[in-house]
């Protein structure tokens, strides 16, 4: 960019001149934030606000735009220049809406705004317009991982959309799962039993696709690269490039040997999926394991599952009461007796209610009961939780309904973790870790990452990807996990699956084309860079990095891999000598805002209290306060960041250095339910600040200046509350005495 | 009576449940209960009886004949209809009810003395008489079904009522001697002849 010209618009509309000086902003952004132009307007987000703008921008040389108005997220298609930087300062949403409009309040109001005209144009000054870094070339190509249901689905999706594939399956035969089964349970709603399974129909789509290429009794030997130019390995030598992966590896079944209570060494004492074989291989017949004819067929749900016991599932795998309403059809249709013991029967949908009702007509028995054994000999005792009573029912099969136990490859922190130890000294933990590795399953992608071979877990050995907000993404950006590696799931939801995961994929490799961010910053062109010089090989950056986005080079130092990062900063938050930065975001735009804030003499007695909050939901609550009217104190000052997790703990220190009161750290929840959009940035952020107390005490500081929230969106209520429950701790304990 | 429930017993040996699809008015929509309590929690009459819908449908399937038949349950329903309205699964409760307690009457498995079944047995008896419910005499009969003395204390203690009802011309006293029937009751009776030929034609097929 050329020499640097900031441009201030001060938008008059909403209010703003009724309830704030704005010749005096006009002069505040020209004296201290150096802004060569700095104008108002009546009505700034219209045709005729941002034409001045443009005009300016194009006859001007203005390449810095400050907008001073309404808050950042809004009007974000009326400010949207191109070639040039944007800050928002927010009078809007941010102090007018917040203040009470009476002639006390009035001094603290216009303060409020001028600092945060102040912050804009810091802002401005020290960031840069970030551009593509053109890594990556397009490439219409991915990887599908695993030829069940899933896979086969995921695969069929892109190649519908022009792309090619190439699908990496583990057995000789494509079909998984859904290929063994006699019928399936039926994917719509209407009263009708089980359906024809028709996988082989989508089997011989995938076989006579000429953009698919089916590698069967394949695994994969080393997975390198980043979205738009991974290169992949067979174990056979065939080597290929794709743009994108979709890991669908399926399940298998929970081990039933360890339901010793329920006779598992019987042969007629089997899991579903055994059942289904055994009523496929006669063609619907019912039949006993030595060939005979079985009558009464007894389906006991929850088989080890949504139990707390050591070695049992706590989870519910979501087909099961189904998959036994299906079975018990194949009985009925039979001439047998099926009876289903369910302590809560779980047909999710208008789908799974017909089909438990199409059981019912058909005259299956359900009993609302807890089975505690099952004999050899197939005696299934249970207690009827309605009737209140022990009871004994004998059969000639009895079908445990097992959960899913995911598919997934090894957890990729333990080796990491193992090695740390290891330098540690900590051969206890050494030895925990070990019998951990001993007993993970082989690796799937063999990714040449830092950060290990595979897709991180979060619990019970599922794939980590939102269920609600942000299903399929992993934390490897441009590989999507689909099906029941993630969570347990249907065929129906294998399927939906599968297409939103190839839809992400293809969207990550268009993006990595383009240079862009893919979710949650998705469209973002900035990136993280490091300056080699000042870098002490730490490795914080590339062990933090949520998502495996940076390798090592031969000598320790960090090597990025723009197409993999997500853009969150957590990398620039743990740099100890600072010296990651993106374009537009960096630890010298927000710790100049930070300097930019006026601080009154103590004597005063107006605290400022800096608020840093996250720009995925603390700062969206806050507009939202805004919007609602709530009040909150006018010493605040809020800083919007990318991610709790970028927080260099170097804000902190020089915030409290120049005399602000206290802090508050707004981020997203952590842990197994969090929200984090990065997911463990807000988690990294409650670690270091949990460090904080030293700072604090070296500088002979209450530790209670300082705050670390976990919020939601939803805390419209609780933010105003927070910064003024700061206000008033700040009454209590004093001033700061750092007020030069 | 007592052989049509030996027979009914030998039919359907193994399965309580489809003698009462069979049998049993609306029987065939026991099966369809999910058994998810809402009839029992809405129904007024849920304490004061042994089992209340929800258990009698998965007693019926659980083969529990006998406990079923000889239960009071069914008698106590009121027919206020709110199962039926609330049954998510659209079960016609009350009417399956009705229908047990109807093939509970004909199997002669009515508990001893249950009330309700005879205030049932009084009422229809005062109706076939005229085609009409004569309110007095039906009223008097159910005073004195337990017996003279608690009668006339029971007669004793209403009386400002029934006084007051004569006064708004709600009850009239000259009922008692015969009282007012409808146009055609020698055709009305013809019919409920028919019917109980038939009704006991049926039981007769199952005497064997
Ligand atoms: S910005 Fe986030 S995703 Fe990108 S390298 Fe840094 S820590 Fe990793
Ligand atoms: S409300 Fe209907 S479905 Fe529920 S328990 Fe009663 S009869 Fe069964
Ligand atoms: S109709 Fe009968 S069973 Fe149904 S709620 Fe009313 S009293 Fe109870």
């Amino acid at each position: 960019m050329a020499d640097m010209k900031i441009g201030a618009y001060i938008c008059k509309g909403c209010g703003i001149e009724e309830r704030l000086d704005v010749k005096q902003l006009v002069t505040t952004a020209k004296r201290d934030g150096k802004a060569a132009v700095s104008k108002d307007h009546e009505f700034l987000c219209n045709a005729d606000g941002v034409k001045m703008i443009q005009n300016d921008i194009d006859n001007d040389g203005v390449n810095r735009v400050v907008i001073v108005g309404c808050s950042r997220r809004a009007k974000t298609e009326a400010f949207n220049f191109e070639g040039v930087t944007l800050s928002r300062a927010n009078i809007r949403e941010g102090v007018i809406w917040v203040r009470p409009d009476n002639e006390e309040s009035q001094e603290t109001t216009q303060e409020m705004a001028d600092d945060y005209v102040r912050m804009a144009c810091a802002e401005a000054k020290a960031m840069k317009l970030p551009e593509s870094s053109g890594e990556q070339p397009l490439t219409r190509r991915i990887m599908v991982v695993g030829g069940g249901i899933t896979g086969l689905t995921a695969a069929i999706e892109a190649a519908n959309t022009g792309y090619e594939v190439d699908l990496i399956e583990k057995s000789g035969a494509l079909g998984g799962a859904v290929a063994g089964f006699y019928k399936r349970v039926p994917g719509k709603n209407g009263l009708q039993g089980p359906v024809d399974n028709d996988i082989a129909k989508l089997i011989a789509a995938v076989e006579g696709s000429s953009q698919i290429k089916v590698h069967l009794n394949s695994s994969i030997a080393t997975t390198d690269g980043a979205p738009g130019r991974f290169s992949v390995t067979l174990e056979d030598g065939a080597a290929f490039t794709v743009g994108a992966i979709v890991q669908a590896t399926g399940f298998k079944s929970y081990d039933m040997s360890l339901l010793t209570e329920f006779s598992p060494e019987a042969p007629d004492v089997i899991d579903q999926l055994t059942f289904e074989q055994r009523v496929k291989a006669a063609n619907g017949a019912i039949k006993k394991a030595d060939g005979s004819d079985a009558q009464n067929v007894v389906f006991v749900q929850c088989a080890g599952q949504r139990s707390e016991k050591p070695g049992h599932l706590s989870y519910c795998s979501g087909h099961c009461c189904n998959t036994s309403v299906k079975q018990a059809h194949y009985v009925k249709a039979a001439g047998g007796d099926a009876t289903v013991i369910f302590t809560d029967l779980r047909t999710p949908g208008a789908t799974g209610e017909d089909f438990y009702r199409s059981g019912q007509e058909a005259g299956v028995t359900f009993s609302k009961g807890c089975v505690s054994s099952v004999s050899a000999k197939g005696e299934v005792n249970y207690k009827d939780l309605i009737l209140n009573e022990e009871i004994t029912v004998n059969a000639d099969i009895v079908v445990l309904a097992t959960g899913m136990v995911p598919n997934s490859g090894p957890n990729p922190y333990l080796v990491l973790d193992r090695a740390q130890a290891k330098e540690d000294g900590k051969t206890e933990l050494v030895a925990t870790l070990d019998a951990e590795i001993a007993i993970q399953p082989a690796s799937i992608l063999n990714l040449q990452y830092r950060q290990g071979s595979d897709l991180p877990i979060l619990r019970d050995g599922f794939n980590d990807s939102h269920f609600i907000c942000f299903p399929y993404e992993t934390r490897r950006t441009g590989i999507y996990a689909a099906g029941p590696i993630r969570r347990p799931m249907d065929i129906v939801q294998a399927v939906e699956d599968a297409t939103g995961a190839t839809l992400k994929a293809i969207q990550a490799c268009e993006n990595a084309a383009l240079g862009r961010a893919a979710h949650p910053r998705s469209g973002d062109l900035s990136f993280p860079t490091f300056r080699k010089e000042g870098c002490t090989q730490c490795k914080r950056c590339t062990v933090e990095c949520p998502f495996g986005a940076i390798n090592e080079d031969d000598k320790g130092y960090p090597q990025y891999n723009e197409a993999r990062c997500r853009r969150c900063g957590t990398c620039m938050g743990a740099c100890p000598v600072r010296v990651i930065s993106f374009e537009n975001y960096s630890v010298e735009t927000v710790g100049q805002q930070i300097k930019n804030v006026s601080i009154p003499e103590e004597f005063e007695e107006k605290p400022r209290i800096l608020m840093l909050a996250c720009e995925n939901d603390a700062y969206p609550a806050l507009d939202m306060a805004g919007m609602t009217h709530q009040e909150y104190s006018s010493f605040v000052r809020i800083i919007p960041v990318r991610c709790l997790g970028s927080v260099n703990t170097i804000w902190i220190t020089d915030a409290l250095n120049s005399g602000f009161d206290g802090i508050i750290l707004a981020g997203c929840q952590k842990g197994d339910n969090y929200q984090c959009h990065f997911v463990k940035g807000s988690e990294m952020a409650h670690y270091r600040m949990s460090k904080i107390d030293d700072t604090l005490k070296q500088l002979n500081l209450e530790k209670e200046r300082v705050a670390t929230l976990e919020v939601a969106i939803t805390d419209i209520q609780r933010l105003p509350a927070e910064i003024n429950k700061m206000a008033d701790t700040i009454k209590e304990i004093g001033m700061s005495p750092f007020k030069f | 009576m007592s052989d049509m429930n030996q027979n009914m017993l030998a039919k359907y040996r193994s399965s309580f449940l489809k003698e009462v699809e069979a049998n049993v008015e609306e029987g065939h929509m026991v099966k369809m209960c999910m058994q998810c309590g809402v009839c029992s929690g809405s129904c007024p009459m849920q304490n004061h009886w042994d089992h209340p819908p929800q258990e009698l449908f998965m007693m019926i399937r659980a083969n529990k004949r006998e406990e079923v038949l000889t239960s009071s349950s069914m008698w106590m329903c009121t027919s206020c209809y709110n199962c039926i309205a609330r049954c998510p699964r659209g079960l016609p409760i009350t009417h399956i009810m009705h229908g047990l307690a109807t093939y509970a009457k004909r199997l002669g498995k009515v508990p001893e003395g249950q009330p309700t079944a005879k205030f049932a047995q009084k009422m229809w008896d005062n109706l076939k008489q005229k085609g009409r419910t004569n309110e007095l005499k039906l009223g008097l009969a159910l005073y004195f079904m337990n017996g003279f003395g608690e009668g006339v204390k029971k007669a004793l203690s209403m009386q400002d009522v029934g006084l007051g009802m004569v006064k708004t011309g709600r009850l009239n006293p000259m009922e008692l001697l015969g009282g007012h029937g409808i146009k055609d009751v020698a055709g009305l009776q013809k019919m409920l002849a028919k019917a109980e030929a038939i009704e006991n034609q049926h039981i007769a097929e199952y005497k064997g």
